[in-house]
Formats: C-alpha cells, sequence, structure tokens
C-alpha cells in the first residue's frame, strides 16, 4: 500500500454524541434546587399583582368601583380596562381562512364578561398577600346575559351571542373534500359510525403559569420573564400592541415547568404586567394560583365527531366522513387561533391509512369558556381516538382482527410520499414496521390466547391497538395553524467561539422540559467537532437571536437540530481555513473534532482556545485577511416538515365491582427517524403517554349548564399519579427523514395514541356485553352507567 | 400582629422577626428566605411539589404555616447535594433520567429522601404508592421510579 495516501477522517472511529444516552446538561440545576423559574425570579423590591376574576359566564361590566381597594394597605394601583385603555392596541389572532371572526384579546375585560375566570380587574401591591386582600374589595356589577354553556345550543339561530360584532357564534367553519364520499359509502359493503366525544381537558402543566416583568428605567426598557413555550411570539405580540421595540423588549423563558400547549399562547395577563410596569415604572411579579391556571389558561379537545367509514369486502376503507363541532370557548387565541384544534381533527382524521374518498366538516362554536388551545398533539388524540374506532368496528363487522384490517389498509412503503385529502403528505415512515413492531412487543398473539382464558373466567379482559401519524418539523410551506400570518417554518443557530475559546450556541426554541439544552448541544459537538461538555446551548431567549418563536409542534429538534448542523458545519470550515494558517497544512487535510484542529495522520493540532487567541488577540499570527470572526448563524427552514408514527397497544383489565380500569400492559412502537438521545426519547413517550391515560380514564374539566367549572381543584381534576400508569415498553423504529439529521419530532406522539388505544382496549374489554365506547375520559362512572344500561338491555331482551 | 420564626433550614440559623402568622410556610422559605429551590405547584396539599423535610418527616409547605415551623429543623431541596456533589438519590435522577421539566423534581426528592428512610421500598408497587402524593406531568413517573429502586439498592447494599 501507498503511504502516501491521504489519511481518511476519522468519522467511524470517534464517539459520536447524536445516538447516545448523554446525561442532561439541565439536570445538575435542576436536581439541587439551583433552576430558576419565572417565579423565582427576584427583582428590586417587585410589586405583586393579584387579578380579580369574573365569577359570572356572560354579564355586561355595568360597574366597578376600585375606590376602597385602592386605599387598601399595601395597594400601589387597581386597573381597568377602562384605565388602561389608552396604553395598548388589543392582540388580533388573524388569519386567512374564510368563514372566521377573530375575537380582539385585551388585557382585561371591556364591556363584558364572556366566561369565569376571565380577567376583570387587577390589583398591584407590596405582597401577593395585600393584593389578595384588596381583590375582596372591589365592587363590580353585572348585568347577566345568559351563560352558552354547550356548542350544540350556542349554534341555534335564535341563540345569544357572544361576540355580537361576529353576528355569529361559530368563529370558524372549514371543510375538506376528496371523491365521491356518498356514492362510495353507498356502494361499501361495511359501513361503521358513531357520535363521539372527547371532553373539555386542562393541559395541566406542574408549574403554573407565570410571569415577571422586570422594569429598567434608564432605557424605559422591560425584561419579561416568562413561563412561555413560544418568546419569540410573546415579544413580537407585546412589542406591536405597546408600541415597545424589540430592543427595549425582551422576553427571556428560562426554566419552564412543562406546558402541554398551556404555556403556548399569548395571555391577556403577559400584556398587562408589561402595561403596568411602564405605567408604574416598576418591576412587577405574577403567579397564577392552581383555581386561576385551571380556571383561564387554554384549555383542550372539547368536540363531538359524527363519523362514517365504509370498507369494501376486502377489508379496504374506501371513504370516511366527518362532521366536527368544537367548543372552542370565549375567544380565539394568538397567535394559532380558535381553528387550531377542531380543523386539525379534520385535516388529519384520515391519518394514516389510504383511503379514497373523504369529506371532513368542522365547525368551531364560541361558548362561555376559557379559549381552547394548543394541547400536547393538537386534534390528533381525537382524529386518531375516532379513527382508530371506526378501524375497530370495522373489523369486527368484517370478522377480521384489529391488527389485519389496519395491515390492510396503512400506507405502504411503496406509496410514499402520500397526501391525504386535507392536502397533508406523509413522507416515508414505518407506518406497517411500527405496527409489525408493537404486535411483536406486546406479544400480541399469546395476548390473545390470555384474554380468550380471561373471558372463560368472566374476567373483562380488552386488547386495544391504535396506529397514527403526524406531521413534524413543518416548514414555511405549511402554517403550524390555518391561514396564520406569522413565519413558523424557520429556526435559527447562531454558534460562536468567543475571545476564551468557550463555545456558545444560541438558539429562540424554548425548552420546558425537552431537554434541548442537551440534544441540541448533542448535534453542535458532532458537526462543529466539540467535546459536547464544552459546548452552551442558550434557548427561550428573544435577545438572542432576531427572530424566533418557540418550541411548539414536535418543531425544536428537526428545526433548531437542522439549525444546528448548518451553522456548525459553517463555524467548522472557519475554523479549518484559520488553522490551516496556524498549521501550516492544507484545508482539505485538517480535521477538527473534540474541541482541536488536527493534521490528519500527525499529531499538530491547535486548541479552540489557541484558535481564538489567534483570532481575537495575538495579532501576530495570522495575516489581517485571515481573521475570520468566529461565529456561524445559519436559519433552517425544512419547507415541508417531516412525518412521525406509531403503534400503540394496550391491554386492560375492568374490575366489574369498582369499574376501574387497570393497564396491563402498554407497548409503544414509533419512528421517530434518527434518535439524538435515546434516553430523551424514552421519557417524552413515557410522559406523552401517561397523559393520554389521564384522557382516557381520569381527566376532565366538567362546567355546569351556568358556565361554572366544577373540577377546578385537582382533587376533582384527576391526572395521572404513580399508581396508575403502567411501565410503557418503548420500540423504536429509525427510519431517516429526509430533513437535515434524518430527525423527526416526537415530543406529542404519546398523546396521540394512548387515549385511542385505551378507548379500543376498554371497548374490547366489553365487547361480550355489547358496549361501545364513543366518549372520554371512560370514567368509573361512564363505565358503571354502561354496563347498568348493558345489564338492563339483556334482561329486557331475556325476558322478551 | 406579627411573630419571630427560628429555624434550622439545610444547617442554616434563621431567626425572622415580623412573620404574619398566615405566612405560608413555602412562602417564608421561598421569599423571607429565598430558597426557591422548594416549588409551588397548586397550594391546596395535592400536587407534593412543595414537600421539604420537618423535623425529619415530609410535610406540604404549602399546608403549614411558616409559624407552625418555628423551633423545627428543615430540610429543602437545597440541603440535598450540590451540582458538584449530587447526593445519591439526585445522582439517580440523573442516571434515570427521573426529571424532565424540574417543577415536581424537589418535592420528589424529598419524598424519596423520606421514604428511603423510612420503607424498605422492596416493590415497584411500593415505590408506587409512596410516590402517589406527587405529580408529575413529564416522566410517566417510570424513570422516577427506576431512580428510587436504584437508590434504595444502594442504601440496602451499604446496610447488609
Amino acid at each position: 500500500m501507498s503511504n502516501d495516501m491521504r489519511a481518511q477522517p476519522s468519522d467511524v472511529v470517534r464517539p459520536r454524541n447524536v445516538g447516545a444516552s448523554i446525561k442532561r446538561t439541565e439536570d445538575l440545576r435542576l436536581l439541587t434546587g439551583r433552576g430558576e423559574y419565572s417565579a423565582d425570579r427576584k427583582p428590586d423590591r417587585p410589586l405583586h399583582i393579584a387579578f380579580l376574576r369574573s365569577g359570572q359566564p356572560h354579564a355586561l361590566i355595568a360597574r366597578i368601583d376600585t375606590a376602597v381597594a385602592q386605599a387598601s394597605p399595601g395597594v400601589v394601583a387597581v386597573f381597568t380596562a377602562e384605565s388602561i385603555s389608552g396604553d395598548f392596541k388589543p392582540v388580533i389572532p388573524f388569519s386567512r381562512m374564510a368563514n372566521y371572526y377573530a375575537t380582539p384579546i385585551m388585557p382585561l375585560a371591556s364591556g363584558k364578561v364572556r366566561y369565569v375566570g376571565e380577567a376583570v380587574a387587577a390589583v398591584i401591591a407590596t405582597s401577593r398577600y395585600l393584593a389578595e386582600d384588596a381583590l375582596e374589595l372591589i365592587e363590580v356589577d353585572y348585568e347577566p346575559l345568559g351563560a352558552l354553556s354547550r356548542a350544540e345550543l350556542a349554534v341555534a339561530d335564535d341563540a345569544a351571542l357572544l361576540h355580537e360584532e361576529a353576528g355569529t357564534n361559530v368563529l370558524i367553519a372549514r371543510e375538506f373534500r376528496k371523491g365521491d364520499v356518498a356514492g362510495d359509502l353507498e356502494a361499501a359493503v361495511v359501513r361503521v359510525g358513531g357520535r363521539f366525544e372527547m371532553t373539555r381537558k386542562a393541559p395541566l402543566a406542574m408549574e403554573p403559569r407565570s410571569y415577571t416583568a422586570e422594569y429598567e428605567k434608564r432605557r424605559d426598557a422591560i425584561t419579561l420573564y416568562t413561563s412561555s413555550n413560544i418568546p419569540g411570539i410573546v415579544r413580537d405580540a407585546i412589542s406591536e400592541s405597546l408600541g415597545l421595540p424589540g430592543h427595549r423588549l425582551r422576553v427571556v423563558a428560562p426554566d419552564v415547568g412543562g406546558s402541554f400547549g398551556s404555556k403556548g399562547s399569548l395571555y391577556p395577563e403577559e400584556l398587562l404586567i408589561c402595561i403596568a410596569a411602564r405605567k408604574l415604572g416598576r418591576s412587577l411579579k405574577w403567579t397564577a394560583d392552581r383555581l386561576e391556571d385551571v380556571s383561564s389558561s387554554s384549555q383542550a379537545f372539547a368536540e363531538i365527531v359524527e363519523a362514517e367509514m365504509g370498507f369494501d369486502a376486502n377489508g379496504v376503507a374506501t371513504s370516511l366522513q366527518a362532521d366536527v363541532i368544537g367548543d372552542v370557548g370565549a375567544y380565539s387565541i394568538y397567535p394559532w387561533t380558535c381553528g387550531l384544534e377542531p380543523v386539525q381533527v379534520v385535516s388529519f382524521l384520515p391519518g394514516p391509512y389510504k383511503i379514497g374518498s373523504y369529506r371532513g366538516s368542522v365547525r368551531g362554536v364560541a361558548t362561555c369558556k376559557p379559549p381552547t388551545g394548543p394541547y400536547r398533539g393538537v386534534g390528533r388524540p381525537m382524529s386518531t381516538f375516532v379513527a382508530e374506532r371506526l378501524m375497530d368496528l370495522g373489523a369486527k363487522a368484517l370478522g377480521l382482527d384489529p391488527l389485519e384490517v389496519r395491515r390492510r389498509n396503512l400506507v405502504r412503503p411503496e406509496d410514499f410520499p402520500y397526501r391525504i385529502a386535507s392536502g397533508i403528505i406523509w413522507d416515508k415512515t414505518g407506518f406497517l414496521e411500527c405496527l409489525d413492531a408493537a404486535a411483536e412487543a406486546a406479544n400480541y398473539e399469546q395476548l390473545r390466547i390470555q384474554q380468550a382464558d380471561a373471558r372463560n373466567h368472566g374476567r373483562l379482559l380488552g386488547i386495544g391497538i391504535a396506529s397514527y401519524a403526524e406531521l413534524t418539523g413543518i416548514g414555511s410551506r405549511i402554517a403550524v395553524a390555518p391561514g396564520m400570518p406569522i413565519n413558523t417554518g424557520s429556526e435559527t443557530a447562531k454558534i460562536t467561539i468567543d475571545s476564551t475559546g468557550a463555545i456558545t450556541a444560541a438558539f429562540g426554541v424554548a425548552s420546558h422540559g425537552q431537554g434541548l439544552e442537551t440534544t441540541l448541544a448533542q448535534i453542535v459537538a458532532d458537526d462543529l467537532g466539540a467535546r459536547f461538555e464544552d459546548v452552551r446551548v442558550i434557548q427561550g431567549d428573544s435577545d438572542e437571536v432576531p427572530m424566533s418563536t418557540g418550541t411548539y409542534a414536535s418543531r425544536s429538534a428537526v428545526l433548531g437540530g437542522g439549525a444546528a448542523k448548518h451553522a456548525s458545519r459553517i463555524l467548522q470550515e472557519k475554523i479549518k481555513r484559520v488553522s490551516s494558517h496556524l498549521l501550516e497544512a492544507n484545508q482539505d487535510d485538517i480535521e477538527v473534532s473534540e474541541g482541536k484542529a488536527v493534521v490528519l495522520g500527525t499529531d499538530r493540532a491547535v486548541t479552540f482556545k489557541q484558535i481564538a487567541k489567534a483570532v481575537y488577540s495575538d495579532m501576530k499570527t495570522l495575516p489581517v485577511e485571515a481573521r475570520e470572526e468566529l461565529t456561524a448563524t445559519y436559519t433552517y427552514d425544512p419547507i415541508n416538515g417531516t412525518t412521525a408514527a406509531a403503534t400503540h397497544i394496550a391491554a386492560v383489565e375492568i374490575d366489574p365491582a369498582t369499574c376501574f380500569v387497570r393497564i396491563l400492559k402498554y407497548v409503544v412502537a414509533e419512528d421517530c427517524g434518527r434518535i439524538i438521545n435515546p434516553m430523551i426519547v424514552d421519557g417524552q413517550v413515557h410522559g406523552g403517554v401517561a397523559q393520554g391515560i389521564g384522557a382516557a380514564l381520569f381527566e376532565e374539566l366538567v362546567y355546569d349548564d351556568d358556565g361554572q367549572l366544577l373540577s377546578a381543584s385537582l382533587v376533582d381534576y384527576v391526572i395521572p399519579s404513580a399508581p396508575e400508569v403502567p411501565v410503557v415498553d418503548v420500540v423504536h423504529i429509525e427510519s431517516e427523514s429526509a430533513v437535515a439529521g434524518g430527525f423527526r419530532g416526537m415530543g406529542e406522539g404519546g398523546t396521540i395514541g394512548a387515549p385511542a388505544a385505551i378507548a379500543n382496549a376498554i371497548a374490547d374489554a366489553l365487547s361480550p356485553l355489547d358496549i361501545e365506547v364513543s366518549i372520554l375520559p371512560m370514567t368509573p362512572e361512564r363505565i358503571f352507567k354502561l354496563m347498568e344500561q348493558a345489564r338492563l338491555k339483556s334482561r329486557g331482551k331475556a325476558d322478551e | 400582629m406579627t411573630a419571630t420564626v427560628s429555624v434550622t433550614v439545610n444547617g442554616t440559623k434563621y431567626d425572622e422577626s415580623d412573620v404574619e402568622p398566615r405566612l405560608l410556610l413555602s412562602d417564608f422559605l421561598r421569599e423571607t428566605l429565598g430558597l426557591t429551590g422548594t416549588h409551588v405547584g397548586c397550594e391546596h396539599g395535592v400536587c407534593g411539589a412543595c414537600t421539604v423535610l420537618v423535623n425529619g418527616d415530609s410535610v406540604r409547605s404549602c399546608l403549614m404555616l411558616a409559624v407552625q415551623a418555628n423551633g423545627a429543623e428543615i430540610t429543602t431541596v437545597e440541603g440535598l447535594g450540590t451540582p458538584d456533589v449530587l447526593n445519591e438519590l439526585q445522582a439517580q435522577f440523573r442516571e434515570h433520567h427521573g426529571l424532565q421539566c424540574g417543577f415536581c423534581t424537589p418535592g420528589m426528592l424529598i419524598t424519596g429522601e423520606d421514604l428511603l428512610r423510612k420503607y424498605p421500598l422492596a416493590t415497584d408497587d411500593e415505590i408506587r404508592e409512596g410516590l402517589s402524593g406527587n405529580l408529575c406531568r413529564c416522566t410517566g413517573y417510570q424513570n422516577i421510579v427506576a431512580a428510587i429502586r436504584s437508590a434504595a439498592a444502594m442504601r440496602a447494599e451499604k446496610t447488609s
């Protein structure tokens, strides 16, 4: 062999960070009480806000008297809509969608209140205790206008209007069509259908919403620390509303204690705290208590779907139609609009299946409840619940196993890219591979044998399957929310090596538990050629990149990761150019690895620190034209986005005495493309499934006919605790996507698949009693009632 | 009317005068003493995020008044380990990815410490039962259970 052959880059032997279960950077501070959440900020002598919230669902505000409250100990100011009317412009959740009315967002209710929990006045005092004391001293006279508590009633012609200017309570209406649905249903051998409902739900992050506005007198500037996952969007919206340029309004999402969507919209309180900080020239703090958080943060689901699916004799689904009514609450939210959740139900209803014809229509109806907004999975928990119930109903009618009916209908490898009726395109993803892997991991055939045995002993054991696909890492060609004018399709990375040789990678994404400080550093370390522990990731700070939106819609690994890869490579090229001078070697012979530039096949190397010194400080080592600033910025746009998919299989047993559902086995086989950190991916799946279990079995915001929330405490609003959540087995199908790095977004999937899989398992368990599952959550009370009805019915039959 | 509260928190003695009788222990720790590691998640005693050890027993600091803690020895998450030297349970939480957003974590750790000192924690069911008063919305509990299981095994090994 020739020994003058150029040495090859050592890609193969170098330890890679991407793909490894690297321990999280965030953990050291979060485990030792050194994290900093918005409520932990300690500005100089801050004032505290407490909000007076409406106890009326729908009423004119006839009079507000704040005089006594103003004079109360410690009170600095009391604000109402009237007293701040000149300090802001309303924020309009605009959309190009037809048949949509954008309700303006105001910091405090103006003229009338539209839901119980809406902020009417704000007391600002020297302590939160004193601010809350003064709330009781505000007098408000209301003229009740009658609650609109049910979407089905609010659409009636004679219903009172929540927003008179809209002329209707239907704030959004839309329809998707493909093919001849009526004809195909007519021709179908088997038609199945039903009325499906997922009740209203709270995302319920453990950290309540919390804001600290720090006022800087010197520049009349504000830094808003916000428990938000969209700090960039919040910055831009408040900047516009308050007429404050971006360099005088910095919005930081520090450590954020979960969101799941509830911290993913602009909130009236974020506007109010900034308005008040400027008016008073003081720093201010507000943290929701749990009641406020549950009754004023954006909520989820609240949809009723009438759906029908037709199959041919081979068990192939030929047609699907659905009419969705979404109870969107009192206001359209910014920036996503009230169309976000219900429209996505019809957008995603055909799911991962090849269905010939489709018609999906949706109406989003205003009611006297807090707005619905993004919740982990957005639309897809509902669409998957409906589609997967229909698949099981179809399988039953056709005499097919639920696994087999899915195998016959999933989009096959040769069909990708596949365009579903609503226009969404699935790129090549392991739909069938997930189905098969889940069945294998669950030992599906064995489970069916166990089930038969259990049934022989009178036990109610059921198995449920759910397959779904979701669109993740959405680029600029598709709006995350329909018709929305802001760009959510790109993300910027700015990577810098400073004069000390330290590496800082800044992003606009905003982690709220996903571990982006770790995963983005893994990518930068690999693509720049640095040591993982030397990379500091900054995110969630509007001052760090010119434009950003945040972390939502399973975008950050794809968009942030793609930006990180590109920026890292640009910076690495600079490092090579500079070090080629320092090492007197050809650029192509230099490899950058572990924080050093090395001449391949030699021991000649310079560290990043030495390179930084040469560029910035030591003016003798480099020619002037070679002193390139060691920084690179790249804005990545995946244009379309990429698909992620999974199959969930659940086995449950229902105790006939308590009607409590116990989950015996839970398996997820998912395809999130190339995995950056398997430990973090597994954690996301576990947590998502736990939330899906909550949606399937426990969680329900109950509003009565007077618009009062009956389940506002954590005693009444039950989320799963450790004993209710099973061990989740996770299988990964790593089919690389076409986006930079081959990643796919995956943070939402658990919540999408679990409600449907558990619903199907419950239906399967109860099938000997001829019970259908069409509403979630299936609480013990609901199961009890269904079983009682079934008993009465079978007794009736026996009596005939 | 105000009172003086004398407490020892994480080994440091504090004498705070002018404490309002209605001040919650959670607010006293966070606002008066600046120990913001203890988190407040519900203020009605359900979520467990604000759990601290008072005289060796786990207590919800949102359900206790600061004046009731007068004379007590309190341990908060800041009293466990440091980023350089995590204590055993903290290290297991990191090893097993027992935290995501970190908001419930201080309460989980303090409850975990209490459980580890008092119970054998021989089965996962026992661990899950012990954690049933602490809510987590991110992890699905699986890795928290794994972290405590592992810490229990390590302690059992040490004492055997």
